[in-house]
């Protein structure tokens, strides 16, 4: 529809090439051939130099930690997210909008610092640090601590993705459901979640890839602790230091193989999201 | 008194959206609430709903204060201003939902049968699977209608159910309401800010204005004796005349009346009010206010005259053109405006 309305440009063809050349050419510098470059170093030395790199110990158990990380991380901001943005769109309370400031600190916040500030909170020199080793609790330089910092840092995610949405809807439909005779967990389970289930799932998804591809908060209370303490993003690191590049490179193509679903995925549902939002209408 | 409010206020932050509001509506009546925008009609039905609560005051639904009840027990049918249908389920789902929710809860043939018997009522057959964007405003509002029917309602409330359609649209469905609440007999109570609507359908109307309620009465004693100046001009079209008061009298450019009810004022202002049907234009000399003719608009059967007085103020005629015709008057002449009825309160114009 749009195409019949906007009248076809009338830009002089060089104009209209040179712009789309730039545009393909700073995607292609700056995207493809970086992109390109992971696969192809990692399989620089053939597909058994690939394999065995990806199946060394330490790789499998960097895999490991980043999958527990996620697993833990995504599932307690989804359910966060939902809350926050339930209250804020549907109720008027005093420190809302302190509540909407502080759900996007984590984004405001440069990761390293949110690293650092929970070794100051949790770290041996740190405010809670003598009470925790007092109690044998580990947090900094072990799995707690990394799995605290991703969850501090993907925090901002679920919440900001359906704030808006649940604003936009408005809560009629939930005081027509109260009135019907529902009670709060039907509401919430038979109105509310199928009316923000594409957005939901949207933002679990870039929930989901932050988590797996987070170095700078990971990296300050992880320790660097090879097979315990290492994430993905970590090992690659520590590999690309000690120049095995091969290897470097093939755990990397696993994140990199990760983000470019994630990518599919949100795009996949971008278009059902946007078409079912313009069937929702103005109702 | 099957629906009662008594002496309820609301306030929304130090705006006073409800002020003192006290009503009575009895089993199986069909009231409307007809006033301006903001007048508090919507906050009035939430009150009645439990969706908002009041500051002061009571509501009692078959004689119990329902304070204590919460919205889903209170077993009310709601239709919003916007219908707020449930947009990810079909029509009947949105229709069966009240039942669905219900504990317990009936059988899925049971659901069915209800859903298709109200579908049958609203006039919807055939329309089951369709989502609410894929329906008109007036089928919108039809499944509306039916889903909040479907709990079988102790009050049917419904917040300007035709608001959003057009007046063909409008006048339909607002007979079909009628006939429907005349077939259900359910106590009912919808709002509105067209006076037509209102005065067609209600048994009574209840005319408010900035949170107070105006007037009660039935359509008839509202149009024919409005009890406030609001009231005559939220009703149709009126004429708004200053004139003095002095001791029981009213006296106009041209014309004085017995206004016994304002004896005790002296040299007071006041407006006479008189609607465009209760006067007439003559000619020669008598009592009445003089007026020049204007514009002659011929409505049909009848001819709306626009006359200004001395002062420069305009003065609408409404008369039978056969009536027009034999008085032989036309743009430019002179006549007086004699009324045959008219209503004068205290106040300055
Ligand atoms: N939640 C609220 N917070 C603050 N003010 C409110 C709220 N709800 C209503 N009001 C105010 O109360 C007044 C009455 O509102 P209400 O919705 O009852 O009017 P209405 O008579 O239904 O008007 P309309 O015909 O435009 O629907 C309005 O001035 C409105 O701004
Ligand atoms: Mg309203």
């Amino acid at each position: 529809m749009r195409r019949a309305v906007v009248a076809p440009t009338t830009e002089p063809a060089l104009v209209q090439w040179g712009l789309t050349l730039a545009a393909l050419g700073f995607v292609g510098i700056f995207l493809v051939l970086p992109l390109g470059t992971v696969f192809a170093e990692a399989l620089a030395h053939g597909p058994a130099a690939y394999l065995r790199a990806v199946s060394d110990p330490d790789a499998l158990a960097a895999m490991r930690l980043t999958l527990i990380t996620a697993a833990i991380a995504v599932p307690l901001n989804l359910v966060f997210g939902v809350a926050a943005s339930w209250a804020i769109a549907k109720f008027d309370f005093r420190g809302k909008s302190v509540l909407i400031s502080l759900i996007d600190l984590p984004f405001s916040v440069s990761p390293v610092v949110s690293g650092l500030i929970f070794v100051l909170l949790f770290g041996l020199q740190g405010w809670f640090g003598p009470w925790l080793a007092a109690h044998d609790i580990k947090l900094i330089f072990a799995v707690p601590g990394i799995v605290l910092a991703t969850v501090f840092v993907t925090f901002p995610f679920v919440a900001r993705e359906l704030i808006p949405l649940m604003q936009e809807q408005g809560s009629e439909e939930e005081e027509a459901a109260l009135v019907l005779g529902a009670s709060g967990r039907q509401i919430f389970l038979l109105v509310t979640l199928p009316n923000i289930r594409w957005g939901l799932l949207y933002g679990v998804l870039l929930c989901n890839a932050r988590a797996m591809g987070e170095f700078g908060a990971v990296s300050v209370v992880s320790g660097h602790i090879r097979g315990l303490t290492n994430t993905m993003p970590l090992q690659v690191e520590i590999l690309y230091n000690e120049y095995q590049f091969v290897a470097a490179f093939a755990v990397a193509s696993l994140l990199a193989g990760l983000a470019l679903v994630t990518l599919a995925a949100k795009t996949l549902l971008e278009h059902r999201f946007a078409a079912t939002r313009a069937a929702a209408g103005k109702d | 008194m099957y629906l009662e409010l008594r002496n309820v206020d609301k306030a929304f932050g130090d705006f006073q959206a409800v002020s003192d509001v006290s009503l009575a509506v009895r089993e199986g009546e069909l009231v409307a609430l007809l006033g301006p925008s903001g007048s508090g009609k919507t906050t009035l039905l939430r009150i009645i709903a439990g969706l908002e609560r009041p500051d002061r005051g009571q509501v009692l639904i078959g004689g119990t204060d329902v304070a204590g009840i919460g919205v889903q027990y209170r077993q009310i049918g709601f239709v919003f201003q916007h219908y707020a249908l449930f947009r990810h389920m079909t029509v009947a789902q949105n229709v069966g939902f009240g039942l669905r929710v219900r504990k317990p809860r009936p059988s899925a043939a049971a659901i069915a049968a209800k859903v298709h018997e109200l579908l049958h009522l609203v006039q919807m057959e055939g329309m089951e699977h369709r989502y609410p964007t894929q329906l008109s405003g007036g089928q919108r509002q039809r499944v509306a209608l039916a889903r909040a029917l479907a709990i079988e309602p102790r009050v049917l409330l419904l917040d300007e159910p035709f608001g959003a359609l057009d007046a063909q649209v409008r006048k339909e469905l607002r007979r079909w309401l009628r006939r429907l609440h005349d077939e259900t007999g359910i106590t009912g109570v919808f709002v509105t800010h067209d006076q037509e609507e209102a005065l067609e359908v209600a048994d009574r109307v209840v005319v408010m204005n900035t949170g107070r309620i105006e007037q009660v009465g039935t359509p008839e004693e509202i149009y024919d004796e409005p009890a406030t100046p609001f009231v005559y001009q939220f009703l149709g079209n009126v004429n708004r005349l200053p004139c003095r008061i002095d001791r029981g009298q009213a006296t106009l450019a041209g014309l004085t009346l017995p206004v016994p009810e304002f004896s005790g004022l002296s040299d007071a202002p006041g407006i006479a009010f008189v609607r465009p049907h209760d006067l007439d234009l003559a000619v020669g000399d008598g009592d009445g206010i003089p007026v020049t003719v204007r514009h002659v608009v011929l409505m049909g059967p009848s001819v709306r005259i626009e006359t200004v007085d001395a002062a420069g103020q305009t003065l609408e005629v409404e008369m039978s053109r056969a009536h027009w015709n034999a008085l032989a008057l036309g743009p430019g002449t002179r006549a007086r405006a004699t009324p045959r009825q008219m209503r004068v309160f205290p106040g300055e114009a």
